[in-house]
Order: C-alpha cells, then sequence, then structure tokens
C-alpha cells in the first residue's frame, strides 16, 4: 500500500481505469477479469498479492453479475447451464484447493497446458 | 444436464489445483461438451462465475484480505467496461471471437508453462480467481 498512500490523489483514479479495463475484457471474453485486476492492482496500488487476488474476487461479484445480466439481455445466457456449471463449480474449487495444498501439481500444470492447448486448436478447427 | 455438472466440477477442480481462472475452463467447457455458440458460452461462462466469487470473496473476507473499500470502487468502476465488454462482444462474429478466446487459452497455457519451470508450485497472481476462493491465509 506504500504507493496508495504516496499518492492518495490518484487512487480513485487509478481504481477507476483498473475496473474499466477489467469489464472490458470480462463483457469481451466471458471471463471473470482477474488476470487483468491482480497484476495492475500490484503494480500501481501496491497490493500484496494475496490481497490483490482477494479484492480483485469481490469485485468479480459485480463485473461477472452485471456482464452476465447485460448478455441476458442480449438473450444470450443460458440460465439452467449457468446454474448447473457454477453451483458444481464451487465444490469443485474446494476440492482442488485441497489437492492443492497436498500434491505436486507442477506435471499436472505442464499436462494441464497441454490440454488447454489442444482445446484451443479444438475450438477453432471444430 | 450431467454434462454440464462435469463441466462445472471438472473446470472447478481444475481452477483450485493449479489456480487458473474459472471463466477461461467454463467457456471451452460449455462449447466443446455442451455444443453451446461462442456467444451463449461467455454469457453463460460469466453466471458460472458468480456462485465461485461469491464463496471465494466470503471465505478470503472472512480471513480479512479483501480491501472492502476498493472492491467496491472497482466493482462499480467497471459497470460501463463490462456493459460496453458485452455489446463488443455481442458486434463481433462468434468466429472472430472464438479465434480470439482460443488465443487468450494459449496465452493461459503459456504462463502456467513459465511459471511451472520457474519452479514456483503456488498458484499464480494473476489467474488464480477461483483458486483463492480457497486458500487460506497460509
Amino acid at each position: 500500500m506504500r504507493l496508495a498512500a504516496e499518492h492518495p490523489h490518484h487512487r480513485p483514479l487509478r481504481l477507476m481505469v483498473i475496473g474499466t479495463l477489467a469489464g472490458l475484457f470480462s463483457g469481451l471474453f466471458g471471463v471473470g477479469g482477474g488476470s487483468v485486476m491482480v497484476p495492475l492492482l500490484m503494480l500501481w496500488l501496491g497490493y500484496r498479492e494475496r490481497a490483490a487476488t482477494a479484492t480483485s474476487l469481490a469485485a468479480i461479484v459485480f463485473i461477472a453479475g452485471f456482464a452476465a445480466a447485460v448478455q441476458g439481455l442480449y438473450g444470450n445466457v443460458k440460465l439452467l447451464d449457468g446454474v448447473l456449471v457454477g453451483i458444481p463449480a464451487v465444490g469443485g474449487v474446494l476440492i482442488g484447493t485441497w489437492l492443492q495444498q497436498r500434491m505436486r501439481s507442477q506435471s499436472i500444470a505442464l499436462l494441464f497446458a497441454a490440454v488447454l492447448v489442444g482445446s484451443a486448436v479444438e475450438l477453432v478447427v471444430r | 444436464m450431467i454434462g454440464a455438472v462435469l463441466v462445472g466440477l471438472a473446470a472447478g477442480v481444475v481452477a483450485g489445483l493449479l489456480g487458473v481462472g474459472g471463466g477461461v475452463l467454463f467457456v471451452p467447457g460449455l462449447v466443446i461438451f455442451m455444443g453451446l455458440t461462442q456467444h451463449q458460452a461467455e454469457a453463460t461462462s460469466l453466471l458460472a462465475i458468480v456462485p465461485v466469487a461469491i464463496v471465494g470473496t466470503y471465505r478470503q473476507d472472512r480471513y480479512g484480505n479483501v480491501v472492502r473499500s476498493d472492491a467496491l470502487l472497482l466493482g462499480v468502476m467497471s459497470l460501463a467496461g463490462a456493459g460496453a465488454g458485452v455489446a463488443l462482444a455481442n458486434a463481433l462474429s462468434g468466429a472472430f471471437l472464438r479465434d480470439a478466446f482460443a488465443v487468450l487459452m494459449l496465452l493461459v497455457a503459456a504462463q502456467l508453462i513459465r511459471r511451472t519451470l520457474r519452479g514456483d508450485g503456488s498458484p499464480p497472481a494473476g489467474a488464480g480467481e477461483p483458486a483463492a476462493a480457497a486458500r487460506g491465509p497460509g
């Protein structure tokens, strides 16, 4: 928070820029926007990683909720699918985090990177 | 129906295990396994992110990691951008959006590989919203 203390008047402006960029990214790609917010909170506002991740997570509730509502107006939201994916995902994250603290995940990370690349190709060529 | 539950569960486990965001997994999962269009998948992913982010925020807030005033300001300030992003997505063709998303997935894969080769086993700073959801103050 050192940066923020040095430039208190820059703080709301920086939060506005970060929020706007994260919102654009989230709305465009259907993701939360954490990958935009976390590094910028650390870089511009002197956040530590843990606080940056936690604070961006709270902001994502607003961002994803609002973006989903606007997408709903366009008729793109499959409500049932969203609920059926989102609720089990909460349990999945808890399981994944539990596993993460108990196993070395390096090889899994590399394997999954390969799955991501494969899925990206599948997405484009299908 | 079972397919959607499996997509959510699997994406959640991977997100928690590797510290990548839920959305980057929900979207391809919904397209490939549920047959949604790119636009539908992105829209539905946004909805699915909400419960994950709510539970994660609750857990993180208990540890005192959430800077509430900033989170509120970020959330409110992001609404215009989020609306514009959604409008932009809907102005683009599904094919273009899909290709752009594929590039995003490759970037996430590259980040995962870089982090792994660096020998840092912990979830990354940037991409880990759901992982952070359940992580303790450790």
